[in-house]
């Protein structure tokens, strides 16, 4: 079993305020782990210093192998990420946005020429190409954004709310997209506060308040709390929550 | 937030100090090939003077041109060899001064200063001769006596100061909305888009008035700055001004779509323009006419006026009530056209 | 390396597609250098002058007309009194006002001796001293027209006289604009790339484009650097237009090599650009970015020698220049074009905005956090 991810007792405590208590899970090679929790739980919190862009205050960590407080520059090396706030830019089109990033991780121009060329055509953006990103509906720049941070081959992607405010037909296809870049080996570490997107996980971790109440796959899950949704069980453990919506 | 109130309120401190079109402790080199009693007696009046800082005497012409290309002095003066006994026996010498008319402002002060302190001297050495038909001027200085930089400058500080912070403020407050998006909120909303645009202006003028007041107390608690004229029909004026200046805010806002195009156009292309059409840099009079027309719709123009006429002349109402009328005429477009301009944007 | 290269790419990419924003960048300051040194003019002519003439003698028409040849004044009001002449006063129409008093030939000649009252309009300073020298002058010199109608010239020969003869280099036409444009295009340059390298990171973080970019393997230092040259390029092309623009409509050729102009120039931009990315370091709104900037043009400009003399300053102000990039500007821009000083006359002010340079910049990288 390698573990590319893995935390003992993480914290993040901003002046009295504890976001994230002593978090501790790993994640396996390939898995397509979700983090889940309401919003204010700590979910974006965690994934942020497991990404490097932010310094724990307590507790270890490893992503990738490397250490989160010394090694960050080998992690970003090694990750790829997609934020809430999608994180293309909006006046370049789509194809100096693949360049630039493409670019900035290490491809080189062949590379990027084949990499780019592949990932038009799959995600249908072929005509779409030298347009502004501005321009793309929303469904389009998420998608573009996600193909963009694996496009480097990295060994985890971290993805932040990649899904919201679309159409479950778009969030659909963008799970799509997810499975096969799993399928070449990469591990996804998605945070998400829709519930029903818990069930395309192996396995889930539900936050409350800054702490990990559960850890499983959903399966196991729903017959733990003897629910049929994982609406149900997250309604369960997150009822006396004191962070949330 | 600490910024908006103490920015203003440090600039006008270290302008009100700094800033004076006086000319003073000039780096001058003196080039005394006479040295002899009447040079002496010159060259020592000229360094007790609080214009000029005479620097180490040089000998040598090349010595003198380096000094003035390295930008070490502004002047020079000569005295040629056999000084004295020229103004003895022939009655009549010569000086020689060389000033740097690179700085023409600063050259011809500087020339006029030696040119004063020489014909002191003159006179002096001529007391024996008891000149006679002797007409003496009796000069006062009004409002400054001691011609104080503060009493120009503050008051023009405060206008640009009021201007361009009003005008930046509220064009990129109302930007920033446009920007990411959320004035298709507000505009949704009950309220009419003239009380939204208002609303955003409003703070301003508080904020703006405060820095009014501060700006105030430093000039005459710290500055020295008389308030002769009353202090509420100041504040009175202030309060247009800075409507002005907002409604200047809301004009750009309406006009333009990023943060960054309504800080080029309110901060790069109004800042020069105010300085110099002003008038407290550069007298407006001196200017070619057409712009002296131009310098009439700079509001900060109309406003130095007031000050100067209220704060440092000490006048009332009626010598100021055109000015008032232009300001308040200048405003009443500015938001007639935004009006205008907003509702066919929405349209 | 490779990565400065994809980061130049898109920052280029960016600024030319903005057209609006790289339009108003050229033609703002062309614009302004066009208009505003015919502005900037210390000179002083055209002094308004109120005479109040209680005398009306042959002598005050002698003086009055004296003083109106001279050019300096325009006589604005000849008033009964002196009250009248206040009121020009008060209402900015006259900035002296000459008395002459009651009998003032009769009493000349009988006394020997006379007072004309000069009273002043001191709000600006300048303007009041000058003034009062120039009218201070004509006086003298009708005072010494009047000696030489009463006495004989024998009896006046015992006077000495000083003859001063002045000449006025590099500038022997004494134009105000060879002063006034080199700096009003540093000037220019100053504002460009002190707020545009201010807005810019700041632009990201409001954006959110910054995380993206701290997540990636870039380092700080190409960052910045990738920051850096856009902008820097810019500041030198502005500059350029504007060297143009000083010598097609103000016909100023610099007298000093351009290439050493240039040098100095491309320093500066160094440093005023390290500031601005500072600035941006430090800031998270776009807002806070524009005003702390503006805070510290207004310092830099209008402390800069441009406008007043840094000579007169008290020393705390003086201290305070001497941090102030924008003065060596001035300074080095005057020196080179109308002086024709050289690489040598400028090296002290080189080194010390490459200092600046350096330590702003060096500063800007390690206060650039990629995660906090």
């Amino acid at each position: 079993m390698e573990y590319v991810i893995k935390t003992d007792r993480l914290t993040k405590r901003f002046g009295d305020f504890t976001a994230t208590n002593e978090i501790t899970f790993e994640v396996e090679k390939g898995e397509i782990f979700g983090f889940l929790g309401a919003n204010g739980a700590g979910k974006t919190t965690a994934m942020r210093m497991l990404c490097g862009l932010s310094i724990p205050s307590s507790g270890t960590a490893t992503v990738a192998g490397f250490d989160v407080y010394k090694q960050t520059e080998e992690i970003k090396r090694n990750i790829g990420y997609m934020s809430q706030r999608f994180s293309l830019y909006e006046d370049l089109t789509v194809q100096e946005n693949i360049r630039f990033f493409g670019g900035i991780y290490g491809l080189s121009n062949r590379e990027i020429k084949t990499k780019s060329e592949d990932l038009l055509e799959q995600l249908e953006l072929k005509n779409e190409a030298k347009k502004l990103v501005a321009s793309l509906p929303l469904g389009w720049k998420q998608k573009l954004s996600f193909s963009v941070a694996v496009l480097h081959q990295p060994k985890i992607v971290f993805l932040d709310e990649p899904t919201g405010g679309v159409d479950p037909v778009t969030r659909r296809q963008f799970w799509d997209l997810i499975y096969e870049v799993s399928a070449k080996g990469i591990t996804i570490f998605v945070t998400t506060h829709y519930m029903d997107e818990a069930e395309y996980c192996n396995r889930i971790s539900i936050m409350v308040d800054g702490k990990i109440e559960a850890l499983d796959t959903p399966a196991n899950l729903k017959s733990q709390f003897k629910a049929s949704s994982m609406d149900q069980v997250f309604y369960h453990l997150a009822r006396g929550a004191k962070c949330s919506d | 937030m600490l910024i908006l109130f103490g920015m203003p309120v440090i600039q006008i401190l270290i302008f009100g100090f700094a800033l004076t079109n006086e000319v003073k402790n000039s780096e001058i080199i003196v080039m005394d090939q006479a040295k002899d009693q009447a040079s002496q007696q010159i060259i020592s009046r000229i360094a007790a003077s609080r214009y000029f800082d005479i620097q180490s005497s040089v000998m040598n012409k090349k010595q003198m041109e380096a000094a003035f290309k390295k930008g070490k002095i502004k002047m020079a003066i000569v005295f040629p060899a056999g000084f004295n006994e020229a103004l003895l026996h022939q009655r009549k010498a010569q000086i020689q001064i060389l000033a740097d008319a690179s700085d023409p402002n600063t050259a011809s002060m500087l020339t006029n200063y030696v040119s004063s302190i020489i014909q002191d001297y003159q006179n002096s050495i001529d007391k024996a001769a008891a000149v006679p038909y002797l007409i003496v001027p009796e000069v006062r200085m009004l409002y400054n006596p001691q011609l104080k930089g503060a009493h120009n400058f503050v008051p023009g500080v405060m206008a640009l100061v009021l201007m361009l912070v009003c005008v930046m403020m509220t064009a990129i407050s109302i930007v920033k909305e446009k920007e990411t998006g959320t004035m298709e909120i507000l505009l949704v909303s009950p309220f009419s888009p003239l009380l939204v645009i208002l609303s955003k202006a409003v703070p301003y003028l508080f904020l703006s008035l405060i820095n009014v007041a501060s700006i105030l107390l430093l000039s005459v608690y710290v500055l020295d700055l008389p308030v002769n004229g009353s202090v509420a029909l100041l504040f009175v004026e202030s309060t247009l001004f800075i409507i002005t200046c907002l409604s200047l805010g809301i004009f750009i806002s309406v006009k333009t779509d990023s943060q960054q195009m309504a800080m080029l156009i309110s901060l790069m292309g109004m800042f020069l323009p105010t300085v110099l059409f002003s008038g407290f840099m550069f007298p407006i009079e001196n200017m070619p006419y057409p712009l002296q027309l131009v310098s009439n719709l700079v509001p900060a123009k109309w406003f130095y006026l007031i000050v100067k006429s209220i704060m440092i002349k000490g006048l009332g109402f009626s010598a100021i009530w055109k000015e008032t009328l232009i300001l308040g005429g200048i405003t009443l477009g500015l938001l007639v056209v935004s009006l205008k301009s907003f509702k066919i944007r929405l349209a | 390396m490779r990565t400065i290269r994809f980061l130049l790419e898109k920052e280029f990419r960016q600024i030319f597609r903005n057209k609006a924003i790289l339009l108003l960048i050229i033609i703002m300051p062309v614009m302004q250098l066009i208009i505003l040194p015919l502005a900037a003019n210390y000179e002083v002519k055209n002094i308004n002058l109120s005479v109040v003439d209680h005398d009306h003698s042959s002598y005050s028409q002698k003086l009055i007309s004296k003083v109106t040849a001279s050019g300096y004044f325009k006589l604005t009001g000849y008033n009964a009194s002196f009250k009248e002449g206040m009121k020009l006063i008060e209402a900015d129409k006259a900035d002296l006002i000459l008395e002459i008093p009651h009998g003032f030939e009769r009493n000349l000649v009988r006394e020997n001796h006379q007072q004309l009252f000069i009273v002043v309009n001191a709000i600006n300073g300048v303007k009041a001293n000058l003034g009062g020298a120039y009218l201070g002058s004509i006086i003298r010199d009708f005072n010494n027209d009047i000696r030489l109608q009463l006495l004989p010239v024998s009896k006046f020969s015992g006077a000495a006289v000083i003859e001063i003869s002045s000449s006025n280099l590099f500038n022997p036409l004494m134009k105000y604009k060879f002063f006034m444009v080199p700096g009003i295009l540093a000037i220019l340059v100053t504002m460009i790339g002190g707020f545009l390298s201010a807005l810019n990171i700041v632009k990201e973080k409001e954006f959110g484009t910054i995380e993206q970019i701290n997540v990636s393997p870039i380092r700080k230092h190409h960052f910045i650097l990738g920051k850096l040259i856009p902008f820097w390029v810019l500041g030198n092309v502005v500059f350029t237009l504007g060297l143009l623009v000083s010598w097609l409509i103000y016909g100023i050729e610099s007298l000093g090599n351009l290439l050493v102009l240039y040098l100095f120039a491309s320093v500066f931009l160094l440093a005023i650009l390290g500031f601005g990315l500072l600035i941006s370091t430090f800031c998270d709104t776009q807002q806070q970015a524009m005003f702390i900037m503006f805070f510290f043009m207004m310092i830099f400009i209008l402390m800069g020698g441009l406008f007043t003399s840094i000579d007169s300053m008290p020393d705390w102000a003086k201290i305070v220049s001497r941090f102030n990039p924008v003065s060596y500007l001035i300074e080095v821009m005057r020196m080179v074009i109308l002086k024709g000083s050289g690489l040598r006359d400028i090296l002290p002010q080189l080194g010390t905005v490459g200092v600046f340079a350096i330590v702003l910049n060096a500063w800007a990288v390690w206060n650039y956090k990629k995660r906090n």
